[in-house]
């Protein structure tokens, strides 16, 4: 029996053994332990603001998130691409032409990259524009307001990706396709002729330096490639523009295989003064084209939609100079130029490497003719010509490098899932942290200007799993925030974004707070239904239209009682908020309104449409609780048969 | 004729009824982590199957142009459940007879089919991790993506580990106690 006691003990301890392999030998995974003082270093007291504001795409949403950092709290969803029920966005008949494209209205979009208007290189808080990818379109959204002002579509654009990315005085904001496409006769062609009908463009909308109003000043037919993201070159290189593009192959199906089969791409770098010169000596083309340019005037608070038919179209092909190609390893993403303007570093999704580029050593390679053959009539240099050193084994799935104010480096990886951050000069790795999941890209604030704000990274991530709550199958989109101030990167804190944050730009806060506008001053507002005082209140019949002329303030409606509307009638309620103090909107909402409520902020105008489709009375009320009476913030409209004999009637405290 | 002694003959019937089991459960588990997959991904083993998140495994495997793992591609499901059947019937006649030349038999048979899964589970590791879809999105020169045969891998972003599942120790602790009895047995003092 002794023996076999010791037997069976030592068969146990086999099988310990086996199972104690499993977690014991296991490789410990990078150490993503949060220390001691991250609650303290995000907690924004009561009382107290955040240090920056966080503007992130809304991705799918169409939209713009606003939150405040270190706090990671969400101030504000800016409607830009997409109808907003709370605000009216695309609802209200003064803010209908904003999402006028040539295919008609388009209450949607797919937006990428929010961008911040800049003034010497360095962010200057008054504007904001961010890219539609879908319906090719770029948006200026207003920072005194929170407003969006300005959307322009682009014309002879597959896909507007490489966008908006605006050189250092905001003299232009760009759109390259993502999609190539036919452009000869309809732009119709048989997809297999891909290689020789299919082009790109890049779209150059200058924007006026005082105002912000944007106008497409020219467009480069380019090689028929997937343009993906860009920079303009700053100080040293300001003048010029870098485009990182994949499929090289030229493949026109299933690319996830067949544009990933050259072990180099490219990028494209356009010196775009070049471009501008060709420009002035009437070397562009007059192509006609149809697109939308929809601007909101706040003055009249109502934005209008102009079609523009003709656009400036320059072959770079022919006008030598502009377009050089730049070798780059494997389906590039980021591209991104350093505060000096000199190194240029590129991300290979699928490549083992960073390959950071001189612009000194670019244009001496253009100088010296180093080149490796054309690509489609675009002189390409030779990679080690343009090529400064390499980040040698920095992780997988490189995607984008923004920098910070000591003249690091943070690049994001999104299939090991990390932020590894190293040295400009050097090519050095310092430090790695892990990220919580797949992160595209990221943001140091100011991290693209010529002197960056740094102290912080924010990671922008595309799955979340095991980090909230779950919502169901789809689970909320994140980003994180990690202390850069130190040697070591330090993660702070989690907090989820709207739709999905594909890019983010951060500033400090008080370079936008000193634009802010409180109210809109009511002897400014010129709408054309504008009431300004209640004695002006009115309601008019035109045929089947009825107009509302209508005032608010706390707590009631001018009128707020009306009779002789009819069933079938257009009934435009024109409410003018008659408050002049912050934050004081009121809403409107009538009952069987089928499109939405307005918010109309203090001293402005907006005007809901309502089809009333029966007979009875109709409540109408304020949707923003605005005082201690808000509740009773009410009234009726009566709502006779088509046809009846009614009287239009309407009135206040009687 | 050798005369096994009475406990081992009780021990032995106690290790045939214990690998019956072994046929209804997973016997070996391939398990993935991530940074974006911190739940893991598992795929199970058993005699005749494969199970867990194959399909997303397959999924992911497209990428480095792994080829897809399909159940019909393995024969050996067909052999395996007659195997540990043969397994247990050879321990349960071992018990029964009490013959020292049968408990050599099954022993020899466990060793024989433990050396045959491994060399088994190798070569089809091999072949996996090896034989790659020229034209795959991810290309990494000298890169092989062959899991281990036991224990933890870092392959890319993945961390494989390959251990024996419930099943897989129903059989494994089994045959250690089996060839550990027919080595008491040999060595006993008559």
């Amino acid at each position: 029996m002794k023996q076999l006691s010791t037997f069976t003990i030592s068969a146990l301890v086999a099988g310990l053994f086996l199972s104690g392999a499993m977690s014991s030998c296991k490789p410990k995974k990078m150490d993503a332990a949060i220390s001691g003082d991250a609650a303290q270093k995000v907690y924004v007291a009561p009382g107290k603001k955040d240090e920056l504001y966080l503007f992130t795409s809304g991705g799918f949403s169409g939209q713009m998130g606003v939150y405040g950092l270190p706090s990671g709290r969400m101030l504000k969803q800016v409607p830009v691409f997409s109808q907003d029920a709370e605000s009216g966005y695309g609802f209200s008949e003064e803010t209908k032409p904003m999402l006028m494209t040539s295919h008609g209205y388009t209450p949607w979009d797919d937006s990428h990259h929010p961008q911040l208007s800049r003034t010497n290189g360095q962010d200057d808080g008054r504007w904001i524009f961010v890219n539609a990818n879908n319906t090719p379109r770029i948006a200026r959204t207003n920072l005194s307001t929170f407003h969006t002002d300005e959307i322009i579509e682009l014309p002879n654009c597959g896909g507007n990706h490489a966008s908006p990315f605006l050189t250092q005085n905001t003299e232009y904001v760009v759109g390259a396709s993502r999609f190539s496409i036919p452009y000869d006769k309809d732009g119709e062609a048989p997809i297999a002729d891909y290689k020789d009908k299919f082009k790109g463009t890049i779209s150059y909308i200058k924007v006026d330096s005082a105002t912000g109003r944007m106008k497409l000043n020219f467009q480069l037919l380019v090689p028929g490639v997937d343009y993906d993201l860009s920079r303009a070159g700053k100080a040293i290189s300001h003048g010029w523009n870098f485009f990182t593009c994949y499929n090289s192959e030229k493949a026109h199906t299933l690319l996830e295989v067949n544009a990933s089969q050259r072990d180099k791409d490219f990028i494209l770098a356009v010196n775009w003064k070049k471009a501008e010169e060709y420009l002035a000596q009437g070397k562009a083309q007059k192509w006609p084209t149809n697109y939308a340019h929809n601007v909101f005037d706040e003055s009249t608070q109502t934005a209008s939609t102009e079609m523009i038919k003709e656009v400036n179209v320059m072959d770079v092909k022919d006008l030598p100079g502009i377009c050089y190609f730049i070798p780059c390893p494997k389906s590039p993403h980021g591209c991104d130029v350093d505060p000096t303007g000199e190194y240029i570093a590129a991300s290979g999704k699928l490549a083992a490497v960073i390959p950071v580029y001189s612009f000194t050593k670019i244009q001496k390679a253009i100088a010296d003719k180093a080149f490796d053959g054309d690509y489609d009539g675009i002189p390409v240099i030779k990679y080690e010509a343009a090529l400064d050193g390499e980040v040698e084994k920095p992780g997988l799935g490189p995607l984008h490098t923004e920098f910070d104010d000591k003249g690091n480096a943070y690049t994001s990886f999104f299939v090991s899932s990390e932020i590894v951050k190293w040295d400009v000069k050097t090519k050095q790795i310092l430090d790695r942290v892990p990220t919580y999941y797949s992160i595209g890209h990221l943001c140091v604030p100011m991290g693209d200007n010529i002197k960056p704000y740094g102290k912080y990274v924010i990671a922008l991530n595309k799955i979340t799993k095991d980090r909230y709550l779950p919502t169901g199958p789809e689970l909320t989109q994140s980003a994180q925030l990690y202390d850069i101030s130190g040697a070591k990167m330090q993660l702070l804190l989690d907090f989820p974004t709207i739709g999905e944050p594909h890019y983010a730009q951060a500033c400090p806060a008080d370079l936008v707070l000193k634009h802010q506008i409180k109210f809109f001053k009511l002897a400014d507002n010129n709408h054309k239904y504008a009431t300004k005082t209640e004695k002006d209140a009115k309601v008019v019949r035109d045929g089947k239209d009825v107009h509302v002329y209508m005032t608010a303030i706390r707590s009631h409606f001018t009128p707020d009682n009306i009779e002789g509307v009819k069933v079938g009638d257009n009934v435009y309620f024109h409410v003018t908020n008659l408050e002049q103090d912050w934050d004081v909107p009121h809403g409107f909402a009538v009952k069987g309104a089928n499109n939405a409520e307005i918010l109309v902020l203090p001293g402005q105008t907006k005007t809901l449409k309502w089809v009333p489709d029966r007979v009875g009375v109709s409540p109408m009320y304020c949707t923003d609780f605005c005082s201690a009476l808000h509740q009773e913030m009410q009234g009726y409209v009566r709502v006779s048969p088509a046809g009846s004999s009614t009287a239009l009637k309407f009135s206040t405290g009687e | 004729m050798k005369k096994l002694k009475t406990y081992t003959r009780v021990i032995v019937f106690l290790c045939a009824l214990a690998m019956i089991p072994a046929n209804f459960v997973s016997v070996w588990q391939i398990i993935l982590e991530a940074p974006q997959y911190p739940e893991g991904l598992k795929m199970e083993i058993w005699s005749h199957k494969i199970a867990g998140d194959v399909n997303n495994i397959n999924g992911l495997n497209h990428y480095i142009g792994m080829a897809q793992i399909k159940e019909e591609n393995f024969p050996e499901f067909k052999v395996m459940p007659y195997m540990i059947w043969i397994m247990v019937f050879l321990a349960a006649l071992t018990a029964l007879v009490g013959r020292r030349f049968l408990l050599w038999t099954t022993a020899s048979y466990l060793l024989f089919c433990g050396a045959w899964g491994i060399y088994d589970f190798w070569r089809w590791e091999y072949e996996y991790g090896h034989n790659l879809n020229p034209h795959a999105a991810i290309r990494i020169p000298g890169m092989a993506y062959q899991p281990p045969l036991f224990g933890w891998k870092q392959l890319l972003n993945f961390l494989a580990g390959s251990f024996p599942d419930t099943g897989g120790y129903l059989i494994i602790v089994p045959a250690v106690v089996i060839v550990g009895l027919l080595v008491i047995e040999q060595f006993r003092k008559k």
